[in-house]
């Protein structure tokens, strides 16, 4: 089929569908049935748009695909320019994968303010997917703050107990870390007079920009805490568990599988991207903060008497791991680093849910509060060790293959960081078993839980393709790591003197 | 002597009439209004008077359009029509119209007899495009004092209030020491230079040496205009100015004078090429934007809230003042004057809001009256979210440009410890705006607020400001493009340029 035509389009469509959607949806009279049934169709829509990336993609070529490059603001230069390669591409279609699966985990749980509900959540995902698709600096600024509101008031309105807290410090955390980036970009455009992300990477790279020498830490610095925040790397991650404890669950599904992953990104995209040297000087105390998330958020995690606040946690740590491999500068490392990101946000994503099916029938995720659910709720049991499973890293499934891959490339950076590291996977193994047998193993211990249903059919249509992605993506890994290769080779070729000398040691 | 003399005989062509058409249509519906006032019904009429005002500035606004294509100086060199001037003029004409709109409901509801109100608004417009067109420093005053006396009766309109009596008086006492300040500066600026022509004297100083005469008049004039625009240190007036005074007056006063103040300081900063400003303007933009921060996260009116927030933002605006060399000047002053247009669209339409909102006698302008407003008036409550938005600085919203622009111009002239200062203080101010966000959205109303419908009128005004924050914020591209021809318009020319434009005539007296 060819569907050439259609490219320099498809991310625009990509983007901007579930935008569509939403300001469809105000129109839309308030009958929740509808509202939830549109916005399911909207979703799976950008879904489908978005499988034309991956299908499509060039594999073998390294630099931006499907690009979109117009003029949107004379002065300054500021370019409606989009594109992807490799290492977005999963990205965007993990987003679009995510999302619908939101609105299916939705479907009961928001019974107030339904139309809100879905209208913030397909604009919230306009602007993950923009975050990706962008290379316009200016561009990625205006969706990476976009992201912020939707998100807050998904938490704010929608969440628990103590949710004006947790959004207000969500928002307030972000807000004046991504402000230091902002800084960083204005200074780039004043020496360089683009906004363009191959532009300035060029410039740099040929030393064209005046005053870089002097500026390049403080600039390097200004992108890093943004994204750190993000991460959020310790000792940033303060803002994460309370965000994660009274967002509803599709926020914290978001949260965790896409937002987080936006720093990530970032620090592959323009950390690594703009300043590879100061990456190379900086990624000491860099690695070593990501070591201590690894160890800590899993400490941290085996103690949580609360059961999102424990995921929340093994959040931190498994995105330490996704730093660790950025930041070995190996070709393995950084493969390994892209496909935790996809793997922890399908798994993450599937717990988050699993937490809040049970929330939904009980009210609280205290861990005590359960105990031998495997009895009354079987499949419910079935489909949590699964994803807890992949979560733990056991091989054939997805979460080994990202941590073996940034083991290994930790292992060929330092054997000292990959040991440090390894000791993550045991801890998580820890946490997540110790949880599961709380809550399901031995008797009923609460005689209220034996009236609790399994999961209804909607619940298992969002989490059932969770697990099936979890599988597909273990046992079938090349499928990503093809297109994620040779971008990944793009990326580190100003580390290539780099990556021989760790080679020839 | 004679010189003066012959000048002053000089007799007005048409076209010098032309060129102060909004002055003169501006003040001929105040005339009207005031005239008509005792005439009408009490109650009834009100609402006429008002929509004659409203004509008023839409008329003043197309013989600004008919004003713009004759552009040149008028009356012996005191006016002159530019592209900075329509830009300004433009800008206070359309604020009047939109506070004029939500007004009509203020004003019924809080049972003011309001004929004067709205011919007071108009000669206040007045003053204020005089200021901006003006470019002769005596002139500038006239039209600084024409403009305040108004604002400052406007103040007290809520007469059988207290505070708003208050209010009235302490802008009063301290605006009219602020215009002193500015009157001593014009006449030790003549005292140095031998001219109050903003032309001449920028001359002078080029070809000169600058004595300590000029600095000392330069701050003279800096302090006046500083009280007028609120930037710190000389801004402690506007909380209890603004929490006393009417609400849409608020909305006025907040953003059409200051706006005509801007325009004036441009000119002086800017045309003056005026010398040893740089310290002082990074020092009271710095203060300006993080002094606020202090005062702002205690407060629980909306009102005094958003005063405080007025001020932060004109410390923003000040950045783009402290340019220094040609080419960043331009930047600046475009940035400044995109800066005032989105300032103006996002706070007029915040305080028409908060003005519905506050129901008769002002019951209701404490945050926590804001409680569940998402729930029980969506409509309205999402209004003032974009508003709140904007003023935070999010993408899509005319504040993030004006920030951007004002940041982006700072940082191309190296200012980046002030470009710090500023992008680490409007995150932190996010916060407060964030607050009434947060108790409209994430909290059950504890009382019961009365909400009326929006009428006619508000909604007119509530539209075109959110068209105007959303259209600064999505396409910001040909406001900024005029704002940048009215910065050459506004620079003085190089001198190989300026000997081929006419010689303003000397106007000094010898």
């Amino acid at each position: 089929m060819n569907t050439d035509h259609l490219s320099p389009y498809i991310l625009t469509l990509v983007t901007f569908v579930p935008l569509a959607g939403a300001l469809l949806l105000v129109l839309l009279p308030r009958r929740d049935r509808d509202i939830r049934i549109f916005s399911l169709v909207v979703s799976l829509l950008a879904f489908g748009l978005s499988l034309h990336l991956p299908v499509h993609l060039h594999r073998g070529q390294p630099g931006f695909q499907f690009e979109i490059d117009k003029p949107w603001i004379s002065s300054p230069n500021i370019h409606y320019h989009m594109g992807t390669d490799g290492i977005s591409v999963w990205l965007i279609v993990l987003t679009t994968f995510l999302t619908p699966l939101c609105v299916l985990i939705s479907w009961k749980s928001v019974r107030d303010r339904v139309k809100e509900f879905f209208i913030l959540l397909l604009i919230l995902e306009t602007a993950l997917i923009g975050v990706f698709t962008s290379l316009d600096l200016f561009l990625f600024y205006f969706f990476w703050e976009a992201t912020l509101i939707p998100m807050a008031l998904l938490i704010g309105v929608f969440g628990h107990e103590r949710k004006v807290y947790a959004a207000v410090k969500f928002f307030m955390y972000t807000m004046i870390a991504s402000v230091f980036m902002l800084a960083a970009i204005l200074w780039l455009y004043a020496q360089t007079h683009s906004f363009d992300f191959v532009t300035i990477r060029d410039a740099i790279a040929n030393h064209q920009v005046a005053n870089f020498p002097a500026a390049a830490q403080w600039l390097f610095l200004g992108f890093f805490i943004a994204f750190a925040v993000k991460v959020p790397l310790f000792p940033f991650h303060t803002w994460l568990p309370d965000a994660h404890v009274e967002a509803p669950t599709a926020g914290s599904v978001l949260l965790a599988g896409v937002l987080l992953k936006m720093g990530t990104y970032g620090m592959l995209r323009f950390n690594l991207g703009l300043f590879p040297d100061q990456a190379r000087s900086n990624a000491p105390w860099i690695i070593a903060l990501a070591l201590i998330g690894i160890i800590y958020g899993a400490l941290v995690a085996m103690v949580q008497p609360n059961m999102k606040k424990l995921i929340a946690y093994s959040s931190v740590s498994h995105l330490g791991f996704v730093v660790l491999g950025i930041f070995s500068f190996t070709t393995a490392g950084l493969n390994g680093a892209m496909f935790v990101m996809l793997a922890h946000g399908v798994s993450t994503g599937g717990l988050f849910m699993l937490a809040g099916v049970l929330h939904e029938r009980r009210h609280t995720y205290e861990i005590s509060e359960f105990g031998g659910l495997a009895s009354p709720m079987p499949v419910y049991a079935a489909s949590f060790l699964f994803i807890v499973l992949a979560s733990v890293g056991l091989p054939l499934l997805n979460g080994f293959v990202g941590e073996f891959l940034v083991l290994s490339g930790a292992f060929q950076a330092k054997p000292l960081y990959g040991t440090l590291a390894a000791t993550g996977v045991i801890w998580s193994a820890c946490y997540l078993l110790w949880m599961f047998q709380r809550v399901f193993y031995g008797k009923v211990t609460h005689p209220v839980n034996n009236s609790v249903s399994d999961l209804l059919g909607f619940e298992k249509a969002a989490i059932w393709p969770c697990a099936v992605a979890a599988l597909v993506m273990g046992v079938a890994p090349i499928m990503w790591l093809a297109a994620i290769d040779p971008a990944v080779q793009a990326a580190l070729t100003p580390f290539a003197q780099v990556v021989s000398k760790v080679v020839v040691q | 002597m004679t010189l003066l003399l012959a000048q002053m005989q000089a007799i007005p062509q048409s076209v010098d009439y032309v060129r102060i058409l909004p002055e003169l249509v501006l003040s001929i519906f105040g005339i009207l209004v005031m005239v008509l006032d005792p005439l009408v019904d009490e109650e009834k009429s009100q609402k006429t008077l008002g929509y004659i005002g409203f004509i008023g500035t839409i008329a003043a606004l197309l013989s600004t359009w008919y004003m713009a294509q004759s552009p040149g100086l008028a009356f012996s060199n005191i006016v002159r029509v530019d592209s900075f001037s329509i830009f300004f003029t433009c800008l206070v004409i359309a604020i009047a119209a939109v506070v004029i709109l939500s007004s009509f409901e203020y004003m019924a509801v809080q049972r003011i007899r309001a004929g004067e109100y709205y011919a007071l608004i108009l000669f206040s417009v007045v003053g204020m495009v005089l200021m901006a067109s003006a470019v002769e420093l005596v002139m500038i005053f006239i039209g600084l004092e024409i403009s305040s006396i108004s604002t400052y009766i406007l103040a007290g309109f809520r007469r059988h209030e207290a505070s708003s009596s208050e209010s009235s008086l302490k802008y009063f006492l301290l605006g009219s020491f602020a215009t002193a300040f500015f009157l001593y500066g014009v006449a030790l600026m003549f005292g140095a230079t031998g001219s109050t022509n903003i032309d001449i004297i920028s001359q002078k100083l080029q070809s000169g040496s600058v004595g300590l005469l000029v600095y000392a008049a330069m701050a003279m004039m800096f302090v006046g205009l500083g009280f007028k625009v609120a930037i710190a240190p000389f801004h402690i007036w506007t909380p209890d100015v603004y929490e006393g005074a009417p609400a849409p007056v608020v909305g006025f006063m907040s953003t059409a004078p200051k706006a005509a103040a801007f325009a004036v300081l441009l000119r002086v900063v800017f045309a003056i090429n005026a010398p040893g400003r740089f310290w002082f303007l990074w020092v009271a933009a710095a203060l300006s934007m993080a002094l606020r921060n202090a005062g702002a996260l205690v407060q629980s009116n909306v009102k005094r809230l958003l005063a405080y927030s007025s001020k932060a933002h004109a410390g923003y605006l000040l950045v783009a003042f402290a340019m220094t060399t040609q080419e960043n000047s331009a930047t600046g002053i475009s940035a400044a004057m995109f800066y005032t247009a989105a300032y103006a669209a996002m706070n007029v339409g915040a305080f028409a809001v908060v003005s519905h909102f506050a129901n008769s006698g002002e019951r209701f302008v404490n945050l926590e009256d804001y409680e569940g407003l998402g729930r029980s008036s969506p409509l309205l409550a999402a209004t003032l979210t974009i508003f709140l938005l904007s003023l935070i600085g999010i993408p899509i919203t005319g504040g993030f440009f004006a920030k951007f622009y004002v940041f982006s111009a700072a940082l191309r002239a190296d200012l980046v410890w002030l470009t710090l200062i500023g992008v680490v203080n409007s995150a932190i101010g996010a916060y407060y705006y964030l607050r009434i966000i947060v108790v409209m959205y994430m909290r059950e109303s504890r009382k019961q607020v009365p909400v009326t419908p929006v009428p006619f009128g508000l909604a007119t005004a509530l539209a075109v400001s959110i068209f105007a924050t959303l259209y600064l914020g999505i396409l910001p591209n040909r406001i900024l493009q005029l704002a940048q021809h009215s910065a050459q318009d506004l620079l003085p020319q190089p001198p190989a340029a300026a000997a081929q434009m006419p010689q303003p005539a000397p106007t000094s007296v010898h």
